[in-house]
């Protein structure tokens, strides 16, 4: 699998894969998409960059451990949830906020920070097991 | 009063968890000095509570409540009555001490803030559970008072035995909150939902015409019998004198383990004063009073002896309740004040013996008069409660509990006989511990001996003198404290005529009284030879009540354990079997059963040529993962047809998911792959024969049955009222277009959320797995298998569990070939890996 090929191609792939599932995540509430398929483009990315690059590699890029990213996700995806308190309304209610940038309309709504909760949620989880796997797979 | 009633009586039960919570704190600021300032709390508390004693004896009581669960009518209520205002002054007055005393004791121990704190936070338990009006209060007071008492007895948790003890009490006391729990809610249900203790009392013994009566009865009965350590669950207590002296003299004499006393008090009025309640009290009264007796002359250790006849005294107070007369319950609080006296006393002295010479074992003691002559007089005052001779209060308490058994028939004769038995035996013990360690010749100790300071000895001084003047001024403390008591524990007034006068030791009752003595003087010159007798007696039994719980504690982990093993045996492929064969069980059986088998498409579905191809895609990815030759090509093609199938979805107009489908099956296949060649299987599949059959039928039986399914999920007309809702409500109230979407994040948010919840949990499993089976995350299996050392480990491991599978496998011949691949395998994969 370690061709050169693939591991030249790999960084550019993976950049391009993660630029998607961002994209991906953020039109998820109106067009086909969300949080999940996101998340799971980019475990796949991870997952890609893991074998062509190495597991050191990776875990140098993202910084955090990716478990950590999915409970960061999880907890995003509660706090969303509890925002509603403060308004007085049952926990996860959608709230919705729009700003005027220029000509567009952007909406800020919490069931958008929900989503990108569960974007971190699955990416974590998927990268950490895929990840894990991978790792001893080069000690071999 | 700035303060409202309400908050002020909750803040008894508060105020020392909120103390406990400071308590390392001012530790950490003050030293041993710590026990001064914390004494502060329960010292207030008891002051707060003196004025009190006048309106209730005066037959008023208080009673507060603040919101808790409203819903439920349960309410953190508390009252006073003279019952819990007794409880309540003994607690925190002797509370004072002890926390004053254990600041001094445990002088210099690192852990002293953490031990002060656990003090507190049982006092305030303790307070709460006599203070509680509401029944659901008083439970969950109840169990803090267990679980703070375990953390208590096993203070020195770096000794096992008191790891041991601590569990000990734990389960057994623990165990009886259960009972106590399950009875507390079978009495609410049948009282038609009254939770307020004060209130259940008014209804008088309505409880005992109803045909649970016995169970409600057994239920508190086993929490107050295991609290209070009656036989035959009295083993606990003796060992939680593993605890530090303080705590024995605290929890395990004067207050926590009167709990189970207090209960059978509170519940006279209701459970009490029929047939099977004063026979069984009695008589398991009778039983832990000779047993605690007899076991305390079988000691030297000078705790042992008073843990022993604190089991002794228990069993007295519930033969007291269980007699249940006017007499005997006015005898019962006078013991119980006296007994928390003098034994507290007793507790502390000894203590103070430890502490000065360095043991407490009472055949090595001996001639300390002169060099701790304050110990000796108040060990002697105490000996005098004990024995009940005059002046103290000790004396009343005897004198009463034999007036109330001067009946003329068999059942009061023999009560009065044990009761007799029994306190001349504790009189032997407590006399034996007032002179032996003071009298006779110095004995070599391992630390010099010298007096308590006054944080030791200010305890033992106090009860001393409240014991003499309680006893003195007894017609002020009867009609006070008493005879208050004893009215609440009837719920009738009781009134009694406590005094002094000449004619009493002319009056023929005062015999019992000087037999009492006489056999405890005649008891006491022969103590060694009965010592060395019951000793030798006890010899003779290779059985007792703490190798019974033993064996009980270990056949339940063994039984546990053979649960675990039997389900938890850790072969994959077993695992993999229970689970399709009850997918497959769920779901053909309901078919077959219902006669609901649905009936065959009869004609061919008009599809295009292109929805056509990708069926046959899928049929082709199918078949070839079942004829493929390695496991790679099958776990490839079982991705085609994962493909094949999103198509149908794309083309069936659900991009979401067809989107997500692809996503799941390229993330399936690498996965697998990965798995696969981590967990060292070989290349190809070599399952015999037999196991493809089996492994054959339990897929098809499961593919069958989720087509039947299918095929009878669409011969009915689908409802669409979901999908209108949706449809009409995505954008206008949730905003978004994607109905997917919306409904994912937005109308079944609380969903996901559980969903993202438990994924995490599952990859956070998963680590956990891969780590265990790589031997941490910095090893790795491969790291391992290039030391020779590996290998053998796995040749062994495989060598092991082929012989634990002579257990478990029927087949024999699958598990002959499988002991044989798995010790070969991992030869044959480094060859592999070389290639």
């Amino acid at each position: 699998m370690n061709t050169i090929i693939f591991r030249t191609i790999a960084p550019i792939l993976v950049a391009i894969m993660v630029v998607f599932s961002v994209f991906i995540l953020l039109r998820g509430h109106n067009e086909p998409g969300g949080g999940f398929i996101g998340g799971l483009i980019a475990a796949s990315a991870i997952a890609i960059y893991g074998i062509a690059a190495g597991v050191e590699e990776v875990r140098k890029a993202l910084k955090f451990d990716p478990i950590a990213i999915a409970g960061f996700g999880v907890f995003i995806a509660g706090l969303a949830g509890l925002l509603s308190y403060f308004y007085q309304v049952p926990f996860l209610t959608g709230l919705w906020a729009y700003l005027d940038i220029g000509p567009s309309k952007v909406a800020l709504s919490t069931p958008l920070l929900f989503d990108i909760g569960v974007y971190f949620a699955v990416l974590g989880t998927i990268a950490a097991i895929a990840l894990a796997l991978e790792e001893d797979e080069e000690g071999k | 009063m700035a303060l409202s009633m309400d908050i002020s009586v909750a803040l008894i039960s508060i105020a020392p968890f909120l103390a406990a919570f400071l308590a390392p704190l001012i530790f950490r600021f003050t030293g041993h000095l710590a026990g001064w300032v914390l004494s502060i709390v329960p010292a207030g508390i008891f002051t707060y509570l003196i004025p009190f004693i006048k309106p209730i004896s005066e037959g008023k009581f208080v009673q507060t409540s603040l919101n808790w669960v409203p819903e439920y009518g349960i309410n953190l209520s508390f009252f006073i009555d003279g019952l819990s205002l007794t409880f309540a002054l003994l607690i925190s007055g002797i509370g004072t001490i002890i926390v004053i005393y254990s600041g001094k004791y445990l002088k210099g121990h690192h852990d002293q803030g953490k031990f002060l704190a656990y003090i507190l936070m049982f006092m305030g338990s303790m307070l709460g559970l006599v203070l509680a009006d509401n029944m659901v209060a008083l439970f969950v007071y109840w169990e803090l008072t267990s679980i703070t008492s375990f953390l208590l007895i096993g203070f020195n948790h770096k000794k096992q035995a008191s790891r041991r003890a601590a569990i000990q009490a734990l389960v057994i006391t623990g165990g009886g909150g259960l009972a106590l729990l399950v009875g507390i809610l079978l009495m609410q249900q049948m009282l038609g939902g009254v939770w307020e203790l004060s209130a259940i009392r008014e209804y008088g013994g309505a409880l005992q015409e109803m045909s649970l009566y016995p169970v409600v009865l057994v239920l508190f009965l086993i929490a107050a019998f295991t609290k209070s350590a009656q036989f035959p669950f009295h083993f606990w207590l003796p060992n939680a004198m593993e605890a530090p002296t303080p705590v024995s003299a605290f929890l395990h004499s004067a207050t926590m383990v009167k709990a189970g006393v207090y209960l059978l008090a509170r519940m006279n009025p209701t459970l009490g004063g029929s047939e099977i309640w004063s026979i069984t009290l009695i008589s398991f009264g009778s039983i832990t009073l000779l047993w605690g007796a007899v076991w305390a002359l079988k000691q030297t250790d000078m705790k042992q002896m008073l843990a022993q006849t604190t089991v002794a005294s228990l069993g007295l107070l519930v033969i007291l309740i269980g007699i249940g007369t006017d007499i005997a319950l006015t005898a019962m609080v006078i013991y119980l004040v006296a007994h928390a006296l003098y034994k507290a006393s007793f507790f502390l002295i000894a203590g103070i013996l430890d502490h000065g010479t360095g043991t407490r074992d009472i055949t090595e003691l001996g001639g300390l008069r002169r060099l701790m002559p304050l110990s000796f007089i108040l060990a002697i005052i105490a000996a005098i409660s004990m024995a009940g001779l005059p002046p103290a209060i000790g004396f009343f308490a005897k004198e009463e509990m034999y007036l109330s058994l001067l009946q003329n028939d068999l059942k009061s004769i023999i009560v009065l006989i044990v009761l007799i038995a029994g306190n001349a035996m504790m009189l032997v013990v407590g006399a034996s511990i007032a002179i032996k360690p003071f009298l006779g010749g110095l004995k070599p100790t391992p630390i010099k001996p010298h007096e308590g300071s006054l944080a030791l000895i200010i305890g033992p001084l106090l009860f001393g003198i409240l014991a003499l003047l309680s006893g003195i001024f007894i017609t002020y403390t009867g009609k006070m404290i008493i005879a208050p008591t004893a009215s609440a524990i009837s719920n009738l007034a009781i009134e009694n005529d406590l005094k002094w006068y000449f004619a009493m030791f002319l009056k023929p009752i005062i015999l019992l009284s000087v037999i009492t003595w006489a056999l405890g003087a005649l008891l006491f010159f022969k103590l060694d030879a009965i010592r060395k007798f019951l000793r030798s007696l006890d010899d003779g039994f290779s059985w007792n009540f703490d190798i019974g719980f033993d064996w009980l504690m270990f056949s339940l982990i063994r039984f546990a354990d053979a649960i675990t093993r039997f389900w938890h045996h850790g072969r994959l492929e077993l695992y993999m079997i229970v689970v399709f064969v009850a997918l497959g069980v769920a779901v053909i059986v309901p078919l077959i059963i219902n006669n609901a088998m649905p009936a065959m498409p009869t004609s061919m579905p008009s599809l295009t040529f292109y929805e056509w191809s990708v069926i046959l895609l899928a049929a082709v990815g199918l078949i070839a993962m079942l004829v493929a030759k390695t496991r790679l090509v099958a776990i490839v093609s079982l991705g085609i047809q994962g493909f094949a199938v999103a198509l149908i979805f794309m083309l069936f107009g659900a991009p979401d998911l067809a989107f997500t489908q692809f996503m799941v099956e390229i993330l399936t296949v690498v996965i697998l792959a990965l798995v696969m060649s981590r967990l060292y299987l070989d290349r190809r599949d070599n399952r015999i024969f037999e196991d493809i059959l089996r492994d054959g039928s339990i897929a098809l039986v499961c593919g069958v049955g989720i087509t039947m399914l299918l095929i009878s999920v669409v011969q009915y007309p689908i409802d669409l009222r979901l999908t209108d809702f949706f449809a009409a409500t995505s954008l206008p109230i949730a905003h978004g277009r994607n109905i997917v979407n919306v409904i994912l994040v937005d109308f079944r948010g609380l969903d996901t959320f559980g969903e993202i919840a438990v994924v995490m949990g599952a990859g956070i499993a998963v680590l956990v797995l891969i780590r265990i089976r790589s031997g941490g995350r910095q090893i790795g299996i491969g790291a391992k298998k290039n030391k020779p050392r590996g290998k053998s480990t796995r040749v062994k491991k495989a060598a092991t569990a082929s012989k634990a599978k002579n257990i478990v496998a029927s087949k024999a011949k699958t598990k002959m070939t499988k002991a044989k691949q798995k010790t070969i395998k991992p030869i044959r994969r480094s060859k592999g890996a070389k290639a």
